[in-house]
């Protein structure tokens, strides 16, 4: 499954980076821990999160991940989508919870 | 890709202390250099969660510090210098969990205590020298087979 088929079920906002849409994701990674992100997310993994600040898109880069879901319609700094733009990281923001994104990712994956 | 190094190739990077918003932008240096020299993707990752996680640590922690890169075609070396305020108990602060880091960094997503852990698991051969009161030196080998 790519990044860009979830968008309709998750209500995506994508913010950035249109062309990550075409990577594949495996799964996801629940987490607002930065270290625990990049210990434990996998390749391929799209990153739920309620962080918002520059260092989630470094975390993501430095990382490989290619996705970054932020929850509950939290507003994400122009220089941060700028950061990701430049990096290669697809910042998405949807009004639902971490707990409704995850379900449905899981759902979809299935 | 062929691996392209030809003998060591070495670099620096100044870090600044409370710096934030430029955190990264060290160890994105190092991993374009690896990736621009063929170093295979699994070995690149371990560099840059090793680097990261030991660039963050001078920044919440420190004043200021340097990052030094040694790559040679058997490895990476990556040496973190800071002037801190040291490490009092090295064994406790290489325990997954224990953080000394204020709120404030907490609720940036930092401060999970994994850092040191994180370090460690993905390099070779990590070595950390303090001195309280004067700084820390971290320095890691991730091997490249
Ligand atoms: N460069 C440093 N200078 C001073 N103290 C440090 C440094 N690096 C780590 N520490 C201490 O070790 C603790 C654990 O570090 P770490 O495993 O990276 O977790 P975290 O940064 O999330 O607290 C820190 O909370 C801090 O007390
Ligand atoms: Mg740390």
């Amino acid at each position: 499954m790519k990044l860009g088929d979830i968008i309709n079920d998750v209500s995506l906002d994508v913010k950035t980076c249109n062309v990550c849409l075409d990577s594949v994701i495996t799964g996801a990674y629940v987490s607002d821990l930065l270290s625990d992100v990049m210990a434990n997310a996998k390749d391929g993994n799209v990153w739920i999160t309620l962080q918002t600040h520059l260092n989630i898109v470094a975390v993501a880069s430095l990382k490989g991940v290619k996705g970054i879901i932020i929850v509950n319609s939290r507003r994400v700094d122009e220089a941060v989508l700028k950061k990701a733009e430049e990096e290669g990281v697809a910042i998405m923001v949807t009004p639902l919870s971490a707990f409704e994104v995850a379900g449905k990712v899981y759902q979809l994956l299935k | 890709m062929p691996l392209n190094i030809d003998g060591c190739i070495e670099g620096s990077y100044q870090l600044i202390g409370g710096n934030f918003a430029t955190a990264g932008e060290a160890s994105t240096c190092l991993k374009l250099k690896l990736t621009e020299l063929g170093v295979a993707e699994t070995i690149i990752r371990r560099a840059s969660i090793a680097t990261f996680e030991a660039e963050m640590n001078v920044i919440i922690y420190a004043a200021a510090g340097w990052l030094h890169y040694y790559i040679t075609p058997h490895g990476i070396k990556i040496r973190i210098e800071d002037m801190g305020p040291g490490i009092e108990d090295i064994e406790l602060a290489m325990q997954e969990g224990f953080s000394t880091a204020p709120e404030w960094v907490r609720e940036l997503g930092w401060g999970a205590g994994m850092g040191l852990p994180n370090m460690k698991k993905n390099s070779d051969l990590f070595k950390i020298d303090t001195v309280v009161g004067e700084g820390t030196t971290v320095e890691m080998v991730i091997n490249i087979p």
